[in-house]
């Protein structure tokens, strides 16, 4: 069924003897149904030219106003309208010839985009880089990238219309106009959908991007520069600055007379399509998440180089992330945990929470036996570092993670030395203290790096082990964000009250161990 | 980040007793290079010791040999008013970068220290950068700076800039080298 009324013909032979192309004929005609856009070109040629023969004949057949009136606003139509470049053709002879030979020519307002750009050949091209990208999925974005200088030419057709439509009071609005991307959808989504064999959908992690550009129009933009200077802010990195969001806001602001003065309407026929970019393929992040152990004492958290030198061998996120990016195929990472221990502190307990985020990942589909074995390789190819509870998560999850980070209790177990010599009666005391509260002003270690501020902090409970004259150990439940070793030593009295000062003695930390991290996440699963 | 200089230990019980060996290093030699200036300003013996610390922030402290910590000498009361415009303690450091502290040059002083036998010794900051902090809690109980003169006696903190965190040390001497000013000074007559 052909989509185009009566009503629309005045509209469809304007556009069409300009050079426009059925599809886009159809979007200004504000034709909503998907069907007719899918039909090959060449039907959709032959059957636009019938339709617009007809109205030669049906000329003959009404009555004398009427048609007379089509006719003299037609002609006048295309006068006022070509006012800057080619002659409009009044001579509907002259029509029938050019239009013959426009089923050939590059639409004037799509530059080929609707023409062979939506078609089986160039979708099956596109799907022959995707299976070649070597990517896992189930489903699929579609994003399309236009040339800006399309949505100048849409305008221009656009203004074109209206004025056609104004003459005839039609009942249509800029509403009805399709979008180009919609109509470039609603073609060639059902095609890579086969292509694939796979669903397109808007939420996919899997995008497919189409980059289109057309050098030979790219200065039809550059007329705005000098109407709307404001709309253009300066490049960066060297880009264009008539970027698609600058160009439509200019566009929005140009009084209709100004455009007329410097584009034509309707637009002129080009003599090449456009050229595809680039087809890039990539995959939203996974989440992996678990809890980790660490069992070493010269372990870094982050990789130590300093001046390209590497000063401390591995670190806890290499240990772990780096068989996630080689099963996962993923291109980089990003590592982050509950908190973190020094170099010299060890993890024990449960471990702590830790993600990576796997950056463009080629494969994402993992059963719960894989990532069980993924988890086992981990554990085997070092006795540094332990994972546990391993599992994909989403984006979300990481909050709570964080959450953990600044809210949640830790537990330690730290070794004392005592510059005086003690008795188990001198360290009794410290069972008791509940909830003391310390000020600890910036570390020295971290003062660098960090705000110079007091953080007060609340020591919820201890428990002491007598071990000798010089040597206790301490188990201590701690809030979140608390540093331990400077609660010991002191930090030249910078933290107080501190132990030394609790016992009146100097007392220096010799080891530390995490013994909990008071966060349950992420869910435990039984191994 | 610092080592406590122990080896990697392996999965010990928790309650393992060390045996009582020497105190292992205190926390000022694990983390902090001591440097020295002898007679600061020309004045004999008013000896000061900068702990620098890994990541380059500087600890002013006396040295073991300044006057005010010989025995006898009773501190009267301690001053960070080093003129009538400017008060140490007025420092105001904010955000990561720490800006709005005070700028000090090596000879900037820091703070005035009045003793009991009338002497009065202005301590100085030996290194250029931007005053983090001065310590108040010798003002409240200035015989902390006598008894701790390393550690909770320290008289202010330093973070030299970036570019010459290396270079400031240059003026300084080391451990031994002031070893060998003190024994020179206590022995003016040999030769080393």
């Amino acid at each position: 069924m052909f989509p185009l009324t009566e009503e629309n013909k005045h509209v469809a032979r304007l556009l069409f003897s300009s050079g426009t192309c059925p599809r886009c004929i159809f979007r200004f005609c504000g034709v909503d149904l998907h069907g007719p856009y899918k039909r090959p070109s060449k039907e959709l040629f032959n059957d636009l030219q019938k339709f617009l023969e007809t109205e030669k004949d049906e000329l003959i057949l009404e009555l004398p106003n009427p048609p007379l009136k089509k006719i003299r606003l037609q002609e006048d139509g295309m006068d006022n309208l070509s006012g800057n470049g080619e002659e409009g053709s009044s001579a509907t002879e002259d029509e029938i010839i050019a239009s013959e030979a426009s089923d050939l020519r590059v639409c004037n307002v799509c530059l080929g985009i609707l023409q062979e750009f939506c078609e089986k050949e160039f979708v099956a091209k596109v799907c022959q880089k995707v299976e070649a990208s070597g990517f896992e999925f189930t489903s699929m974005v579609l994003s399309v990238s236009f040339p800006p200088q399309l949505s100048v030419r849409e305008h221009a057709a656009w203004l074109l219309v209206k004025q056609e439509i104004g003459k005839q009071s039609l009942p249509l609005g800029r509403n009805d106009l399709v979008q180009l991307k919609e109509a470039y959808k609603w073609i060639t989504h059902p095609l890579f959908s086969e292509g694939l064999g796979i669903p397109i959908d808007g939420k996919s992690l899997f995008e497919v991007s189409v980059v289109f550009a057309h050098p030979e129009t790219v200065e039809d933009c550059h007329f705005l520069g000098e109407v709307c200077p404001d709309c253009f802010k300066p490049a960066k990195n060297k880009q264009s600055v008539f970027t698609r969001m600058a160009v439509l806001k200019a566009l929005n602001k140009i009084k209709e007379e100004d455009f007329f003065k410097q584009f034509p309407c309707p637009p002129n026929s080009p003599k090449t399509v456009c050229t595809v970019l680039e087809i890039e393929c990539t995959h939203g992040a996974v989440f992996v998440a678990g809890r980790y152990n660490k069992y070493s004492r010269n372990l870094p958290q982050t990789p130590w180089i300093i001046d390209g030198e590497r000063k401390m061998e591995s670190s806890v996120e290499e240990l772990i992330s780096d068989h996630l990016l080689a099963a996962f195929k993923a291109e980089s990472f990003n590592f982050s945990s509950s908190g973190r221990e020094d170099v010299d502190v060890r993890t024990l307990g449960n471990g702590r929470p830790f993600a990576v985020e796997l950056l463009n990942p080629h494969r994402v589909r993992f059963t719960s036996q894989e990532v069980k074995e993924l988890q086992q390789k981990i554990n085997k190819s070092s006795d540094k570092i332990q994972v546990r509870d391993l599992q994909l998560v989403t984006r979300e999850a990481i909050g709570y993670m964080k959450e953990g980070e600044e809210e949640k209790t830790k537990t330690y177990s730290a070794l004392i030395w005592t510059s005086k010599a003690i008795q188990k009666k001198d360290i009794g005391f410290l069972n008791d203290l509940k909830d003391l509260k310390i000020d600890q002003k910036t570390p020295l270690r971290v003062l660098h790096r960090r705000p110079l501020a007091v953080r007060t902090r609340s020591i919820h409970s201890m428990e002491t082990h007598y071990l000798d004259e010089h040597h206790f150990r301490l188990y201590l439940k701690t809030q979140a964000g608390t540093y331990i070793k400077e609660f010991v030593h002191g930090d030249f009295g910078r933290t107080k009250p501190n132990i030394g000062s609790l016992m009146n003695v100097t007392a220096d930390i010799l080891e530390l161990d995490v013994e909990s991290v008071d966060v349950d996440w992420p869910p435990a699963l039984d191994d | 980040m610092e080592e406590l200089g122990y080896p990697e230990a392996g999965l010990t019980g928790p309650e393992v007793a060390v045996a009582t060996e020497p105190a292992a290093p205190s926390l000022v030699d694990r983390y902090f290079t001591r440097w020295y200036k002898a007679d600061v300003k020309g004045k004999p013996s008013e000896d000061h010791c900068i702990l620098q610390h890994s990541n380059r922030i500087c600890v002013i402290t006396l040295a073991g040999s300044h006057p005010v910590l010989q025995s006898g000498k009773t501190i009267k009361s301690i001053s960070y008013q080093i003129s009538t415009n400017c008060s140490r303690l007025q420092n105001k450091v904010s955000g990561k970068f720490k800006r709005g502290a005070q700028f000090l040059t090596e000879l900037a002083p820091l703070c005035k220290i009045h003793c009991s036998d009338g002497e009065e010794y202005t301590i100085s900051s030996c290194v250029r950068g931007r005053l983090m902090e001065v310590n108040e809690n010798i003002l409240h109980q200035p015989s902390l700076l006598q008894e701790k003169p390393s550690t909770e006696g320290y008289i202010a903190v330093v973070l030299p800039k970036f570019e010459e965190s290396k270079s400031i040390t240059e003026g300084l001497l080391t451990q031994q080298q002031y070893e060998e000013v003190i024994v020179k000074r206590n022995n003016p007559t040999a030769t080393s």
